[in-house]
């Protein structure tokens, strides 16, 4: 058992150690992130020495996704830190892939009677798929229980762009208005797209015009940028921090409020005039009807966990923003990032 | 570059890295051999092993060891059991597994860990002199160039498209080409052609379909038909490893071509060890001598060398991408560029400098690892072999397991069992009616990168232009031509020749 708990522990890490390439990735197809494999076949769970009063027993994360995507690493963070400060019990953890998270979304739903100690990992795309129609099911089917972390939005170019901010991009585009493509790792219509879009339009561009160029992969997405095919990237801010400092990219806007701790540097789309903001959160949901009483444990647990060092740890290893919406708040915040992005799916004909 | 050259040995040769490197190649040849273990799913098991070494160096050397020892034993079970696990050895299959049914599995395990350790040594060469100046070859190719380059590689559905075959070979590619665009694109926000079951929306498993096409209908034709069990000669001749001299004159260009080939194919971020594989197949079936032409598919040594060279030398060529830019070109350097990540590495151009050991130490450790598996393959392949030599009540069902094994253990579904099933019957009904499906198979895997590289080109350009627009692409286009149509001429010129020496006596 013993054993167990360490490989359990440990390979989690596999999983958070991708997360930054598979951030905004889950629109991709199953058979290119096969990561999955062996390690979705395995489900373990967590014993730890217990530190703090336990807020809850046990808790039973469930993956619409295979091992190794954002979400397995977002719930196997959350239930080691949650694990190993004693707020919880024990974790363990399942991976439902299918249908692009449809799956799992469909189990919780159809079993929720018996699935009240399950909480599901979800995050920007549960909106975005339940809008186009490909998940039959949407976020007010669920107990909304957290958002827990985010991450923001970035335009990146190469390290030998002559682009150096939003306003030399929007003059090139103005000068170039086919020449000048915008990449992303998503398809069209999906979040790195719908980021490019929402961009172009704060800035004052027709967003349909913008010519968006999308790749299967965050990888492939940055090849097609430093060899010029595409003039910026839309991508996730965690992973462009990562191609900054490897001297790779320049990031010329982030969809934050204001400048982000992590890397100072980057400057907002707000201070460049461009007033648009985005994040791309991920949170737990749990089964419909889940009892109040059960709903606020969860709740407690999640919130007391952002004080912990051992959450610390698990954040700063993998660059992940702390954005903490709870119930009511957390409703709020969906039904606003449904809206938005629905008026601008509608805009940009995917509705 | 000696500098780091020597930094790279003494840190590869210390006795811990040497472990890590034996242990890497041990581990990933054994968990390669079963069909549905790839290298990415064994990688993404070792990663939190290499972790909690903490030692970047030491962890890239076992996670690099892990990776190329997979691909050095994923070839066993496409030549054994006809069950590739992996899409780079679909290729291997085509001939590997016809040498093994002639009872010469010996013989085709050794070439193909011969191929092997030519392809990964001569790939590590090539990464340690070139790898800084090859960073900008990793960024000449457009998708108008990785579109040509993959209809490069399905010229390698020639090698099936026998006479009487050709109707056949391309309808089956067709299929192929059909199926790859089921489920969920890079390129449309709509999954395609799924009827609405949620089980299809992300494509059908590239596993599932090849032990559905290959492993699943070997088996059943063994229940069949009994004659065909025993036809694989007797043990002796299994276990012989010996190549003829003849032989290795025959495959040693084709080795020497591949390795570079594969090399070059690997750099490119796009493509990766399974185009190279179908690219050296297509190439080396196509230059080939008439006489030698017609064993391709039917069990050619030259057959089997090239993929396997080819998709060696193409893992360590994409380690270029990945340790000069950052940049991931296949799944499973994604995962090896997370692991790095997690251990505070970032690479990218400063990697050589900022921490030579690390670029410096991996790139000897290949050398060596490569040295290490030949050394463990060679004395164990009679034993390996001797795998067909137990009787067939017992070997069917275990091809059996493996096969569905392997198509469960990917996605934890269910329901790829059933498709397992429901396409392996219908593949043994084609087999029956003589279709060849080894180029469905291709089809189905260019299919998805063909489409998404197509339609890029095709936005970034607003049409078709990109064909005239990029030389390169051309050029590889009219490459793709000329190996189809060059077997086809020089049949004809001998027929000539042959014609005017009859009338001339």
């Amino acid at each position: 058992m013993c054993q167990v708990s360490v490989f359990s522990r440990k390979s989690w890490v596999t999983n958070a150690a991708l997360v930054k390439w598979e951030d905004t990735m889950s629109f991709i197809r199953a058979r290119r992130v096969v990561a999955a494999a062996a390690l979705a076949a395995m489900t373990f769970s967590m014993p730890t020495a217990s530190i703090a009063e336990p807020v809850v027993d046990s808790i039973h994360f469930l993956i619409p996704g295979g091992a190794g995507g954002g979400w397995d690493g977002t719930a196997r963070g959350t239930g080691e830190a949650l694990t190993k400060s004693g707020l919880a019990g024990t974790a363990s953890f399942e991976n439902m892939s299918g249908g692009g998270g449809g799956k799992a979304i469909g189990y919780l739903i159809e079993n929720a009677a018996s699935q009240h100690g399950t909480l599901m990992v979800n995050s920007t795309p549960i909106v975005i798929r339940s809008l186009t129609g490909v998940f039959p099911h949407n976020f007010r089917d669920l107990t909304l229980v957290a958002g827990t972390i985010g991450d923001y939005a970035a335009i990146v170019v190469g390290k030998d762009s002559p682009i150096n901010s939003m306003s030399d991009l929007l003059a090139a585009y103005k000068a170039d208005k086919r020449g000048t493509a915008i990449g992303g790792g998503s398809v069209p219509g999906g979040m790195d797209h719908l980021v490019a879009a929402m961009v172009m339009e704060a800035a004052g561009e027709d967003a349909t015009m913008v010519k968006y160029i999308p790749y299967d992969a965050g990888g492939k997405a940055m090849a097609a940028l430093l060899s010029g095919e595409i003039s910026a990237l839309s991508t996730g801010f965690s992973e462009a921090i990562d191609l900054a400092n490897a001297g790779e990219v320049k990031i010329i806007g982030v969809t934050a409020d204001e400048r982000v701790a992590a890397y100072k540097d980057a400057p907002t789309m707000k201070e460049q005039g461009i007033d648009t903001t985005f994040v791309n959160w991920r949170g737990f949901f749990g089964a419909p009807g889940l009892p109040e009483a059960q709903v606020a444990t969860y709740q407690e647990a999640l919130a007391k966990m952002y004080d912990t060092p051992e959450w610390e740890e698990v954040r700063a290893r993998n660059g992940w923003v702390n954005i903490h919406n709870s119930g009511e708040d957390f409703h709020a915040f969906l039904e606003g990032q449904e809206k938005a992005i629905g008026d601008l799916m509608k805009k940009l004909g995917f509705l | 570059m000696l500098d780091g050259i020597w930094v790279g040995l003494s840190t590869a040769f210390s006795f811990s890295n040497l472990l890590m490197v034996i242990g890497g190649c041990l581990i990933g040849t054994f968990i390669g051999m079963l069909p549905g273990l790839g290298p990415m799913s064994i990688i993404a098991i070792m990663i939190p092993v290499a972790i909690s070494i903490g030692d970047p160096s030491a962890a890239l050397i076992l996670l690099a060891g892990v990776y190329y020892g997979a691909i050095f034993g994923g070839s066993t079970s496409s030549i054994l059991i006809n069950a590739p696990g992996v899409a780079s050895t679909v290729a291997t299959s085509f001939d590997g597994y016809p040498l093994a049914r002639q009872g010469k599995a010996g013989k085709a395990l050794t070439v193909a860990a011969i191929a092997s350790f030519a392809g990964g040594s001569i790939g590590a060469i090539l990464l340690m002199i070139f790898a800084p100046a090859l960073a900008s070859v990793a960024l000449l190719f457009h998708s108008a160039e990785y579109f040509a380059l993959m209809v490069v590689g399905l010229s390698a559905i020639a090698a099936f498209a026998g006479s009487g075959q050709v109707g056949k070979a391309l309808l089956m590619t067709l299929v192929g080409l059909m199926m790859a665009t089921v489920g969920e694109g890079a390129l449309f926000n709509q999954p395609r052609f799924t009827m609405g079951i949620l089980d299809l929306q992300s494509g059908f498993g590239f596993i599932t379909l090849a032990m559905a096409m290959f492993a699943l209908p070997e088996a059943l034709f063994l229940v069949l038909d009994p004659s065909r069990s025993n036809s694989g000669g007797s043990s002796g001749d299994i276990k012989d490893l010996r190549i003829t001299k003849a032989e290795a004159k025959k495959i040693a260009p084709v080795i020497g071509r591949q390795s570079i080939q594969g090399f070059l194919i690997g750099v490119l971020p796009g493509a990766g060890a399974t185009i190279a594989s179908f690219l050296g197949y297509a190439v080396e079936r196509n230059i080939a001598p008439k006489e030698e032409q017609a064993e391709f598919g039917k069990g050619s040594v030259k057959g089997l060398a090239a993929p396997e060279s080819a998709n060696n030398a193409a893992c360590t060529g994409s380690f270029v991408p990945l340790l000069t830019l950052g940049i991931p070109g296949s799944g499973t350097t994604a995962i090896l560029l997370g692991a790095l990540i997690a251990l505070n590495v970032s690479p990218g151009p400063r990697l050589m400098i900022d921490q030579p050991e690390i670029f410096w130490s991996v790139i000897i450790s290949m050398y060596v690892g490569n040295v290490i598996l030949l050394i463990l393959n060679l004395p164990l392949i009679p034993y390996i072999a001797k795998v067909l030599a137990v009787p067939r009540n017992y070997l069917i069902p275990f091809i059996l397991f493996f096969t569905l094994m392997g198509a469960y253990i990917g996605q934890n579904n269910a329901t790829e069992l059933l498709m397992l099933v429901g396409f392996g019957v219908c593949a043994t009904l084609l087999r029956f009616a003589n279709y060849p499906l080894a180029p469905l198979l291709i089809g189905f895997i260019l299919g998805s990168m063909l489409e998404d590289n197509f339609s890029r080109s095709m936005q970034l350009y607003d049409g078709i232009g990109f064909i005239m627009e990029r030389p390169m692409t051309m050029g590889l286009l009219a490459l793709a031509v000329i190996l189809v149509v060059l077997p086809t001429i020089r049949a004809r010129r001998v027929r000539k020749q042959e014609l005017e020496a009859a009338e001339s006596d």
